[in-house]
């Protein structure tokens, strides 16, 4: 259960990280963020299984940012299948019908991710 | 699944598409109208690219209410409020 998992991992966080910076937190319940999700979906998915590897090998999570549309003219032209093949964990290996599949499942355990980090502000917020 | 997967066929292809359009809130708000492919992956990466925005974001607010909060004390409260939603 994703709830459960982010939740233990927010306390332990708040628990061992008293002399860590306030920028080394926030990478680890980001972390945490996606690892939740990872383990929700579990192997079923190839992007969950993509980010579990990820995580494991203790690698920087990072997905490629675009900068304002401005900034770069040359990406309108580019193959958006390809931009979306960097954002989905495990993209690169898929073709076009499983890259749509699996960007379907990523998206919705994505928002639901966001909506219990919300929650959860929410709450401590109240 | 099947191991039909050598011969992806049309229905399929447009069955996916429209699950991407109803998930992508820009183009579900066009009431399904057939939107370009291009156009549809492009909306697609957006909308991930903030989802990873609003992961960061959020990841920094928690941070900093962290900073100021016991959340163990808050645990009930959390817990409540999941179950609401």
């Amino acid at each position: 259960m994703m709830a459960c998992h982010f939740l233990r991992a927010l306390f332990r966080i708040q628990q061992t990280s008293t002399s860590s910076s306030s920028s080394g937190r926030s990478r680890r319940i980001r972390r945490a963020a996606y690892a939740s999700m990872a383990y929700s979906a579990g192997t079923r998915r190839a992007w969950s299984r993509a980010l579990l590897r990820k995580l494991r090998s203790r690698a920087r999570l990072r997905f490629p940012r675009r900068l304002s549309r401005a900034a770069t003219p040359q990406r309108r032209d580019m193959d958006q299948a390809q931009v979306l093949r960097k954002l989905v964990p495990g993209g690169p290996s898929m073709d076009d019908c499983k890259l749509l599949e699996e960007t379907a499942d990523y998206i919705r355990c994505l928002t639901t991710q966001v909506r219990l980090m919300q929650t959860v502000m929410d709450s401590i917020s109240s | 699944m099947s191991g039909r997967r050598s011969r992806i066929s049309e229905e399929e292809i447009k069955e996916l598409i429209s699950k991407l359009q109803f998930l992508l809130p820009e183009t579900r708000r066009q009431g399904g109208s057939r939107a370009s492919a291009a156009k549809l992956l492009q909306e697609t990466c957006n909308y991930i690219e903030r989802l990873h925005r609003d992961v960061d974001d959020l990841s920094d607010r928690l941070t900093e209410l962290m900073a100021t909060m016991d959340i163990s004390s808050a645990q009930a409260e959390i817990v409540r409020s999941l179950l609401r939603s």
